[in-house]
C-alpha cells in the first residue's frame, strides 16, 4: 500500500477558495493578519482585489464581514478559531447570527493539534460557542477531500456558518472521485453491531484506526463521521444508538459543549443510551508537538480503542 | 425639502419618539431626541435612492445606527418617511412588534443593519462602504455613533480600517451630547478630543457647533460628500433630550420613558414648537 497523503484542512480551505474563484467572482475573503497561517494567503496571491486584510482586529473583521453580507456580498472571514469563536464571539452573535447574515466564518488552528503555540491558541471551546448561536451552521471536515467539498457547498449556502479547520496535516482517506458532501448528513464509514463511535475532524481517522484495533479483539464498532455538528444528523445518531446500544463520541474539543454534548442532547430526549464522551477533559492544552499532545490528551487511536473496549464490556 | 419643512418633520419625529416611548414604558429618549435633526436631514434630504416601497433597493444609500439604543429616532424617521405606518410606532418594544428595543434589520422595513451592542454598527458600515468600493457601486454609507459609544475599542478598529482603505463613500457622525448612562462623558471615561482622534485615524473631520441646526448639518454633509480619498467624520455637538424642556441635558432621561403626565407636557411643548413654525 502506498503511503497515505497528509494535508491540513486549512490548506484544503485555501485551495478550495482559489478553485471557487476560478468559477465565481462574487465572493470576498477577509483575514486578520494571519493569511499565511490560515492559508487564505493562497487566495490573496491569486485574487488580491477580492482579499481584505483587516489587520489584527478580529471583532472588526466580523463586523465588516457582516456589513459586506448585508450589502449582498458573500464574505469568507478567517482567523484562528480562538480569535473568531472566542474573541469575536459577541460580534458573531450580534452582527452575524442575530441578523442571519451570509457570512462564512472559516476558522483554522482549532483544537489541541495546534501544537507548540500552546493553550492560548488551542481553541477547545469553539464548537460549544458557535453551536449555541441560533441559526448558525457548525461544521468540521475530517480530511482534504471533505474540506474542499464543504467549502464549495458553503459557497452555495445562504446564512451564517462556522467551519472548524486544523493546522496539522492529516491523512486523506476520502476518495475524491466518489465523495459527495451533504450538509447535515452524517457519513457511516464502517458498520458494527457492538458500539457506535461518532467522531469529527481529525478524530475520524483516529476512530477508524481504533475500530480496526477493536475488530482484532472481536469488538465490532460502527463508525460515523459527523462533519456537520449543527444541524446534527439526529436520525442517524438515534438509529445507530438504538442499533448498537452504546455510543462513544470522539472530538478534539472540550467534552463540554461540543460533539459529545450535541449527541447527548439528542439521545437523552429521543433514545436514552449510555454515552462515553472522549475529548479534552475540561482542561486547557499546552505546548508540544501535535501528535504527542493528541496522545497525551487521550485522543489517539490506541487510547480510543482501550476506552471503547472498557466501555462496551 | 426646504428648511421649514424639515423643521416640521423634526417636530413630527420628536412626537413619534415621545408617543412610542410612552407606549413602550421603557427606552431611550435622550439620545433619540439629540439626533432628530441629523436623521431628518439624512432621510429627507441627503440619502439617495431610498424608496419606502423597495426598502432593500440595491443602489440605495445606507444608514447604520451604531448607537442602536436610539432606535426610537430611527423608527420615527422611517415611519414619517413612509416605510411603515406612523401608528405602528406605538407597538415599540411590545411582544410580536416589528419594532424591537434595538434595531433589527429582518423585522423593520428600512433598517439597513441590526445594532444595539455598542461599537459594532460602525464595523458593518465600513463593510458596506468597502463592498461598494469593491463592486464599483455609487451608494454612500452613513453611520451614527454615540459619544459614549466611542469608548468601545471596536470603534477605533473600524475607523482605522476605514481610514486605511480611504473610504470616501463613508460618512461617520458622532452625536456629541456629552452624557452617557453613568454621567457626563468627561467624568466616566473622556473620549475627548474626539475630532483629533478621528483625524489621527485618517478621517476628514467636520466639527458642527450645533448638531440640532439643520443649516449647519446641511453644510457639514455637503462638505463630507465633496471629500475624496478619505472617510468623513462629522462631530456634532447636540443637546441630549433636545426639544423637551425637562429632558434637555438631564442624564436621568438617557433610558426611561415618560409617564402620562410627562408625555402630555412633552406633546404640548411640541405642539407649541409646531405652531411657532407654522407662523413663519
Amino acid at each position: 500500500m502506498s503511503e497515505v497523503k497528509k494535508i491540513a484542512t486549512r490548506a484544503s480551505y485555501g485551495k478550495a477558495l482559489v478553485e471557487l474563484a476560478e468559477v465565481h467572482d462574487d465572493f470576498v475573503v477577509l483575514d486578520a493578519d494571519l493569511a499565511a497561517a490560515t492559508q487564505t494567503g493562497v487566495f490573496k496571491k491569486a485574487y488580491p482585489d477580492r482579499f481584505i486584510d483587516c489587520g489584527i482586529q478580529e471583532g472588526n473583521l466580523m463586523g465588516v464581514a457582516a456589513g459586506m453580507a448585508a450589502a449582498g456580498m458573500k464574505p469568507f472571514a478567517s482567523t484562528f478559531a480562538m480569535f473568531a469563536a472566542g474573541r469575536a464571539f459577541e460580534q458573531i452573535r450580534n452582527s452575524i447570527g442575530y441578523p442571519h447574515l451570509n457570512v462564512k466564518i472559516c476558522a483554522t488552528h482549532a483544537g489541541i493539534s495546534v501544537g507548540e503555540d500552546g493553550a492560548t491558541h488551542q481553541c477547545l471551546e469553539d464548537l460549544a460557542l458557535m453551536r449555541v448561536i441560533p441559526g448558525m451552521v457548525v461544521m468540521q471536515p475530517c480530511d482534504d477531500v471533505e474540506a474542499r467539498a464543504m467549502i464549495k457547498a458553503l459557497y452555495d449556502y445562504e446564512g451564517p456558518a462556522y467551519v472548524r479547520l486544523g493546522r496539522l496535516a492529516v491523512p486523506v482517506f476520502n476518495d475524491e472521485e466518489t465523495y459527495k458532501f451533504e450538509m447535515g448528513k452524517g457519513v457511516v464509514l464502517r458498520e458494527g453491531k457492538d458500539v457506535t463511535i461518532i467522531a469529527s475532524g481529525l478524530e475520524v481517522n483516529e476512530s477508524m484506526i481504533a475500530a480496526e484495533m477493536l475488530a482484532a479483539e472481536g469488538i465490532e464498532a460502527k463508525v460515523i463521521n459527523i462533519h456537520t455538528i449543527k444541524p446534527l444528523d439526529e436520525e442517524l445518531v438515534v438509529a445507530s444508538a438504538k442499533e448498537t446500544g452504546k455510543v462513544v463520541t470522539v472530538e478534539e474539543h472540550n467534552v463540554i459543549g461540543g460533539l459529545g454534548a450535541a449527541v447527548c442532547e439528542v439521545l437523552s430526549e429521543k433514545a436514552p443510551t449510555p454515552v462515553l464522551k472522549i475529548g479534552v477533559n475540561d482542561t486547557f492544552g499546552e505546548s508540544g508537538p501535535a501528535v504527542t499532545l493528541i496522545k497525551k490528551y487521550g485522543l489517539d487511536a490506541e487510547t480510543i480503542a482501550a476506552r471503547v473496549k472498557a466501555f462496551v464490556k | 425639502m426646504n428648511k421649514l419643512e424639515l423643521q416640521k418633520k423634526a417636530v413630527d419625529v420628536r412626537r413619534g419618539i415621545i408617543e412610542a416611548l410612552h407606549s413602550a414604558k421603557a427606552g431611550h429618549p435622550g439620545g433619540s431626541l439629540s439626533s432628530v435633526e441629523c436623521l431628518v436631514y439624512l432621510y429627507f434630504e441627503e440619502m439617495q435612492n431610498i424608496d419606502p416601497a423597495d426598502p432593500r433597493k440595491a443602489d440605495r444609500d445606507r444608514f447604520v445606527l451604531s448607537k442602536g439604543h436610539a432606535a426610537p429616532v430611527l423608527y420615527s424617521t422611517l415611519a414619517h418617511r413612509g416605510f411603515f405606518p406612523v401608528e405602528e410606532l406605538l407597538t415599540l418594544r411590545h411582544v410580536d412588534s416589528r419594532l424591537q428595543g434595538h434595531p433589527c434589520m429582518q423585522d423593520t422595513p428600512g433598517v439597513d443593519m441590526s445594532s444595539g451592542s455598542l461599537g459594532q454598527g460602525i464595523s458593518a458600515a465600513v463593510g458596506m462602504a468597502l463592498a461598494a468600493k469593491l463592486r464599483g457601486d455609487s451608494y454612500r454609507t452613513y453611520c451614527l455613533l454615540g459619544d459614549g459609544e466611542i469608548e468601545e475599542g471596536q470603534v477605533w478598529e473600524a475607523a482605522m480600517l476605514a481610514g486605511n482603505k480611504g473610504l470616501d463613500n463613508l460618512c461617520l457622525i458622532v452625536d456629541n451630547n456629552n452624557l452617557q448612562i453613568d454621567g457626563p462623558i468627561t467624568e466616566v471615561n473622556s473620549p475627548y478630543p474626539i475630532d483629533k482622534k478621528f483625524e489621527a485615524f485618517n478621517c476628514h473631520v467636520i466639527n458642527v457647533e450645533d448638531g440640532n441646526d439643520l443649516n449647519q448639518l446641511d453644510a457639514a454633509f455637503k462638505e463630507a460628500k465633496a471629500t475624496k480619498g478619505m472617510p468623513s467624520c462629522i462631530v456634532m455637538k447636540t443637546v441630549k433630550g433636545k426639544g423637551i424642556s425637562y429632558m434637555e441635558n438631564q442624564v436621568g432621561w438617557h433610558g426611561k420613558a415618560p409617564n402620562d403626565e410627562e408625555k402630555a407636557i412633552a406633546l404640548e411643548e411640541l405642539r407649541k414648537a409646531e405652531e411657532a413654525l407654522c407662523q413663519k
